[in-house]
C-alpha cells in the first residue's frame, strides 16, 4: 500500500506543480503568521512580532527548496532539461540524427516484425484453456515417422487411458454447400463428439457434439465457424435449429441424406489450429462396435488429441499409452496393421503443431537480431565518432563544474532519444513489414491469423528500444566523459588518434563477423534452393495446368454416373482448341494430397504389408505428365470395371520388393480390396510432397476399377504455351457437362512446384534482406571509421608526404588499415559462421553447412565490399597536400 | 546548503513522529510541542521541520489534509499512517537499544 501512496503523492507533485507550490506557500505563511500570534499574545508589537517570527523560522525560499528536494520533483525537472538539450543536440546535427535514427528503425522495425510473427506460433500458449495439457498422438509407423491412427485404436484408448480427461479424433471433411447461386466448397472436419471439449472452447451460441450425435446414422447436425455464420447467415441468432442443405463429398459413405441440422456456433475468436480454414464440423459417426477389420473404423485416416487430467504430466501421459500399447487386452482386438507394436508418437499440441517450423523461425529470429545487434553496433559507432568532435564541449563542461555522472547522464539521455525516435520509427516499419511477412508466408505456417502487432509485441519493442538506448550510448558515454578537460581544451584543433579509434575498430571488426556470419546463411539458403529446384520432379512440369474438381449431388451416387461424369469432361476439355491432354489423378504431386493404404503382396504371408501412396487415375495420365515408362505397359482404358483389376507400381517401390525378380505379373490387394491386383507395368518416381521429399512407394489404379475412390479428382491439362490462359475455357467445358460442380485449386505446375519450396524460399528471402542490410551497414561503419581516422592522421599524411612517401604508398597505408579490419572481422564471422549455420542445418538441401562454395563466395563479396568503402577515404588521403595541411596548423 | 547528519535528520523524524502519535497536529504545533516537552532543551529549527515533513510524507509514514486550525484559519494537518506507527514503534525500540548502549559505553569506558 505504501508504494502506491508513494507513487500517487509523486505523480500529484508532477502534474499538480502550481497547486503544491501554492499549498507549500500557505503552508509555510500559516506557520509564520501563527508563531507572530502567538509572539503579538506574548505582548510584541504586530510589525516586531512578525519580523521575530521571520527570523526564528530561517530562510523561506532555501526550506521550500528542501520541500522541493523532498518531494523529488528536481530529478524529474533535471531529466526534461537533459531531454530538452538533447533535442537541441540532435536538432542541430540532422545529418548524424537521420542516419542513426532511420538504422535504428530500420533492426528495431524488423525485429518487432519478426517477433509480432513467431511470438504467437512459438512463444504464446494456443488460445485454449490450459492449452499446455492438450497433447497430440500419432502412431509410431515404420522409421518413427507420424502415423494417423485408427478409429479402433481410438476406441481402446478411450476406455483404457486413465491420464485423459477427454480424447478426440477427426478428419478433414470438405462438403458442398449447394443453396447458394454457385457451388461453394466448404473446409470443415469430421470430429468425434469430445473434440471441443478437448479444446476446451464450447459453442456460443446453441450446444456443443454430445455422445448421442455421434452414432452410426446418428443425427445430421453441424456446427459453425463465427466465419461462416457471418457470411452465410449474416450473424442470424435464428441459425440455431435451421436446416443447411450440404452435399458429402463422401456421399457413399453416408447414404444421400445431404440436410444438415445447425446445432451450433463457435465464439468469434475460436481458431482451430488442428485444422487452420475449417469452418464446419459434424460428428465423425463411426461405429463403436468396430466388427470387422475390413470397416473405415481400422484404416489409419484419423488424427487423435487428447487432454490430460489436471492432475497428471506430460510423461504420465506418454508413459500410460506406451504402457497400453504395450499391453493388449483380449477385449480390444487388434488387426496387424494397427498392432500399437512400435507405440505411439506424442507431444503437446503446441509442439506438434510448430513441430515443421521451428528451425526456420528460430534461424530468422536469430537472424534479425543480428541485424538489430549490427545497427546497434553502427549507431555507437556513429555516437563514438560523434563523441570526438564535441570533445571541446564537453571539456568546456566540465571545467565549468558539470560532474561526470551528469555528463554521462546527458549522453544517455542523447541515445536514448535517438532510440526512442527510432523505435517510433520502428514501430511503423514493423507494420508494413508485418504485412509483407504474411504476404510471403508458406502457407503451411500455423496460427499465421494470430500474426500482428498486439500489446506484448509493443512491450517487446519498448523494451527492446530502451536497451539498445542504453546498449549504444553507454560505450560513447563513457568514451567522452572520461577525457580531462585539460587535454581535451589544449588539444582543440591538433588530433591525434586516440583510444577511441581503437573501440571503433573493434566495433567494425564485430559489425564485419556479424555481417558475414548473415550472408554465409543467406548464401547457404540460396545454394539449397538452386539444389532444389534442380532436382527432377519425376514428370514433365512445363505448360500444364492444373485443378480440382468434385462431383457431387444425388446424381452420382452410382459409380457408373460418376465415372461417366469425369470421362465426359475429360473429353470436353480435351477438344479445347490449345488443350493438347487431360487427364485426372486422386492425387496431385507436389501438394500436400495423400491418400495411403496398406498393401498386401501375394508372395508374402498374410498380415504383412506396408503404406503405400495410391493414384487413382483416368487414361492417358502417365502419357500426358510424362512419366517414363520402365517395364510392362501403362493403364488403358481397357483397365475399366468388369475386367481383372490392373496397377501399376513406381520404380522404387519395384526395386524394393523386387530386387531380382519381375514384379510384372505379381499380384498384391490395397486396403480394403477382396481380390487380387495384377501389376501391369513399372513408371519412374515422381516427387509427390515436395522436391526435397523421399519419393513414396506408389501404386497406380484406374479410377474405375478402384470403388473406394474419393469423388474429388484433380485435373490436368497439357496446352501449348499459356495454359493459365486456359482455365476459363476448361472451367465452361466442365461446366457444360453438370453446371453445379464446383472446381478449386486452379494453378499451373510451375506454381505448385514454387509453393513445395516456399518455406525455404521465405527463409531464403529473409536472410537475403538481411544479409543485403548487414552488409551495407558493415561497409558504412568501415568507411565511417576510416574516413574519421584519415581525418585525424592529415597532419601525419601530410609530414609522411614531405617526407618523400608517395600517393600510392599512402593509398596502400590506408587501405591496408581498412582491410586489416576486415581481415579480422571475416576471420572471426567466419568462425561464428561455421557454428550458427547448424542452426540453418534442417533447411538446408543437398549441401552441408560448411559448404565451401558459399564460404568462398561470402568471403569475396564481403572482401570486394570493403575495399571499396576503403577505397573512398583511401583516395582522398592520398591526394593530400602537404603544403596545405601543414599550414593549416 | 548543509544537510544534517544522518543522526541529526533520523532523530529528528524520530520527534516529529512521536510527536503526532496522538493526533493529527500541523506544523506549528509540532515544533511548539517537541520544545515545551522537552522543557525548552530542544529547539527545533522551525524552518527545518518542513523539508523533513514533506520527506515523510513522500516516504508514506505521514498523511496531510488540510484543516482549520485553533485560530480558525486553514492549515495543514498530519497524521501518522499505518505503516508509519509500524514505523514508529520500530525507530523507538532501535532508538531504545542506541540510547542503553550508548549509556553503557559512556559509563563503562
Amino acid at each position: 500500500m505504501r508504494w502506491v501512496r508513494k507513487i500517487s503523492l509523486r505523480f500529484h507533485s508532477l502534474l499538480h506543480k502550481d497547486a503544491v507550490e501554492r499549498d507549500l506557500d500557505e503552508e509555510l505563511r500559516f506557520h509564520i503568521e501563527r508563531q507572530s500570534a502567538e509572539n503579538i499574545a506574548a505582548g510584541m508589537a504586530p510589525a516586531e512580532a512578525r519580523r521575530a517570527a521571520q527570523i526564528e523560522f530561517g530562510g523561506t525560499e532555501s526550506f521550500k527548496e528542501d520541500c522541493r528536494e523532498a518531494r523529488k520533483v528536481n530529478h524529474i525537472q533535471e531529466f526534461s532539461r537533459d531531454i530538452r538539450f538533447g533535442l537541441r543536440m540532435l536538432r542541430k546535427n540532422p545529418g548524424f540524427t537521420a542516419v542513426a535514427v532511420l538504422t535504428l528503425a530500420l533492426g528495431i522495425g524488423a525485429c518487432t516484425a519478426i517477433f509480432s510473427a513467431v511470438n504467437p506460433i512459438l512463444f504464446e500458449p494456443l488460445p485454449y484453456p490450459h492449452a499446455d495439457r492438450i497433447l497430440m498422438i500419432w502412431d509410431r509407423s515404420d522409421g518413427g515417422a507420424r502415423g494417423s491412427v485408427t478409429f479402433g485404436t481410438y476406441r481402446e484408448l478411450v476406455k483404457r487411458a486413465a491420464n485423459f480427461d477427454s480424447i478426440a479424433v477427426m478428419k478433414s471433411w470438405q462438403p458442398t454447400s449447394s443453396g447458394a447461386r454457385t457451388p461453394q466448397r466448404l473446409n470443415g472436419q469430421n470430429v468425434s463428439s469430445t473434440y471441443f471439449r478437448v479444446l476446451g472452447v464450447s459453442p456460443a451460441l446453441g450446444r456443443d457434439f454430445q455422445a448421442s450425435d455421434d452414432i452410426p446414422n446418428g443425427p445430421k447436425v453441424a456446427i459453425l465457424s463465427n466465419g461462416l455464420w457471418k457470411r452465410q447467415f449474416g450473424s442470424d441468432p435464428t441459425v440455431i435449429g435451421r436446416q443447411i442443405t450440404l452435399t458429402e463429398d463422401a456421399s457413399f459413405l453416408r447414404g444421400n441424406d445431404d440436410t444438415y441440422l445447425v446445432i451450433g456456433v463457435m465464439p468469434a475468436g475460436f481458431e482451430d489450429v488442428l485444422a487452420p480454414t475449417a469452418e464446419i464440423w459434424s460428428p465423425l459417426q463411426y461405429d463403436w462396435a468396430v466388427s470387422t477389420s475390413e470397416s473405415r473404423e481400422w484404416g489409419h485416416h484419423l488424427h487423435m488429441v487428447g487432454r490430460l487430467r489436471s492432475n497428471s504430466t506430460l510423461n504420465q501421459g506418454r508413459q500410460e499409452l506406451d504402457l497400453i500399447a504395450n499391453m493388449q487386452v483380449p477385449a480390444y482386438p487388434r488387426p496387424p496393421w494397427a498392432s500399437l507394436k512400435l507405440g505411439f508418437i506424442v507431444d503437446s499440441l503446441q509442439d506438434d503443431v510448430t513441430r515443421g517450423v521451428k528451425p526456420a523461425l528460430l534461424s530468422i529470429l536469430g537472424a534479425v537480431m543480428l541485424v538489430l545487434l549490427i545497427a546497434c553496433v553502427n549507431v555507437t559507432n556513429l555516437l563514438l565518432a560523434r563523441g570526438s568532435q564535441r570533445r571541446g564541449e564537453f571539456a568546456v563542461r566540465t571545467a565549468l563544474g558539470a560532474e561526470r555522472p551528469r555528463l554521462i547522464r546527458q549522453l544517455l539521455t542523447e541515445s536514448l532519444l535517438l532510440a526512442a525516435f527510432g523505435g517510433v520509427l520502428g514501430i511503423a516499419v514493423a507494420v508494413i513489414a508485418v504485412r509483407a511477412l504474411v504476404a510471403l508466408a508458406p502457407a503451411g505456417l500455423p496460427r499465421a491469423s494470430a500474426i500482428g502487432l498486439d500489446g506484448w509485441v509493443l512491450a517487446f519493442t519498448i523494451g527492446l528500444t530502451a536497451l539498445i538506448g542504453v546498449l549504444a550510448g553507454v560505450i560513447p558515454a563513457v568514451h567522452a566523459s572520461r577525457n580531462s578537460p585539460h587535454s581535451g581544451l589544449q588539444e582543440g584543433s591538433r588530433r591525434t588518434a586516440g583510444g577511441h579509434q581503437w573501440t571503433r575498430g573493434i566495433l567494425v571488426v564485430a559489425e564485419i563477423a556479424l555481417a558475414l556470419i548473415l550472408l554465409v546463411g543467406a548464401g547457404l539458403l540460396l545454394r539449397s534452393l538452386a539444389r532444389l529446384f534442380s532436382v527432377a520432379p519425376g514428370f514433365d512440369a512445363s505448360d500444364l495446368l492444373t485443378m480440382q474438381v468434385q462431383e457431387s449431388g444425388h446424381g452420382y451416387i452410382k459409380d457408373s454416373v460418376r465415372w461417366r461424369f469425369f470421362a465426359e469432361a475429360q473429353d470436353a476439355v480435351h477438344r479445347i482448341p490449345g488443350v493438347t491432354a487431360a487427364a485426372f489423378t486422386s492425387i496431385l504431386p507436389l501438394t500436400s494430397d495423400r491418400e495411403e493404404y496398406g498393401a498386401q503382396f501375394e508372395k508374402d504371408k498374410p498380415g504383412s504389408g506396408q503404406d503405400v501412396f495410391l493414384y487413382g487415375v483416368t487414361p492417358g495420365y502417365f502419357e500426358l505428365m510424362g512419366i517414363p515408362l520402365q517395364r510392362g505397359r501403362f493403364l488403358d482404358a481397357h483397365d475399366t470395371t468388369g475386367s481383372p483389376v490392373a496397377v501399376v507400381i513406381n520404380a522404387s517401390f519395384a526395386k524394393r520388393m523386387f530386387a531380382n525378380g519381375d514384379p510384372i505379373g505379381q499380384r498384391l490387394k490395397l486396403g480394403p480390396q477382396k481380390g487380387w491386383d495384377t501389376i501391369v507395368g513399372v513408371v519412374g518416381d515422381v516427387r509427390q510432397e515436395s522436391l526435397a521429399a523421399d519419393v513414396p512407394d506408389a501404386v497406380y489404379i484406374n479410377t474405375t476399377q478402384w470403388e473406394w475412390g474419393d469423388t474429388v479428382l484433380s485435373l490436368v491439362v497439357r496446352g501449348h504455351a499459356d495454359v493459365a490462359l486456359l482455365a476459363p475455357a476448361i472451367k465452361q467445358a466442365i461446366w457444360s457437362v453438370d453446371k453445379d460442380q464446383p472446381i478449386v485449386r486452379v494453378s499451373t505446375m510451375s506454381e505448385l512446384l514454387a509453393a513445395s519450396a516456399a518455406e525455404r524460399h521465405f527463409v531464403f528471402v529473409l536472410f537475403e534482406a538481411f544479409g543485403i542490410v548487414a552488409l551495407t551497414l558493415a561497409a558504412i561503419g568501415i568507411y565511417g571509421v576510416l574516413s574519421g581516422s584519415v581525418t585525424e592522421r592529415l597532419r601525419e599524411i601530410g609530414v609522411r608526404m614531405a617526407l618523400g612517401a608517395t600517393p600510392t604508398r599512402i593509398l596502400a597505408l590506408i587501405l591496408r588499415q581498412g582491410m586489416t579490419l576486415t581481415a579480422i572481422g571475416a576471420v572471426l564471422g567466419l568462425m561464428g559462421a561455421a557454428l550458427a549455420s547448424q542452426a540453418l542445418i534442417t533447411l538446408l538441401f543437398g549441401i552441408t553447412p560448411l559448404d565451401p562454395v558459399t564460404y568462398f563466395g561470402v568471403i569475396a563479396l564481403m572482401l570486394i565490399v570493403s575495399a571499396i568503402a576503403c577505397w573512398v577515404p583511401a583516395w582522398r588521403a592520398a591526394r593530400v597536400d602537404p603544403a596545405i595541411t601543414l599550414r593549416a596548423e | 546548503m548543509s544537510k544534517p547528519t544522518d543522526l541529526v535528520q533520523g532523530t529528528l523524524d524520530l520527534l516529529i513522529l512521536k510527536t503526532m502519535a496522538a493526533e493529527p497536529m500541523h506544523g506549528w504545533a509540532i515544533a511548539q510541542r517537541i520544545r515545551n516537552v522537552s522543557k525548552n532543551i530542544l529547539q527545533v529549527n522551525q524552518g527545518a521541520l518542513y523539508p523533513a515533513l514533506h520527506r515523510l510524507e513522500q516516504q508514506g509514514w505521514i498523511t496531510a489534509v488540510w484543516g482549520e486550525s485553533e485560530n480558525n484559519r486553514r492549515a495543514k494537518y498530519y497524521s501518522l499512517t499505518k505503516d508509519g506507527k509500524k514505523y514508529l514503534q520500530r525507530e523507538e525500540k532501535n532508538w531504545d537499544r542506541l540510547s542503553k548502549a550508548i549509556g553503557v559505553v559512556l559509563r563503562t569506558v
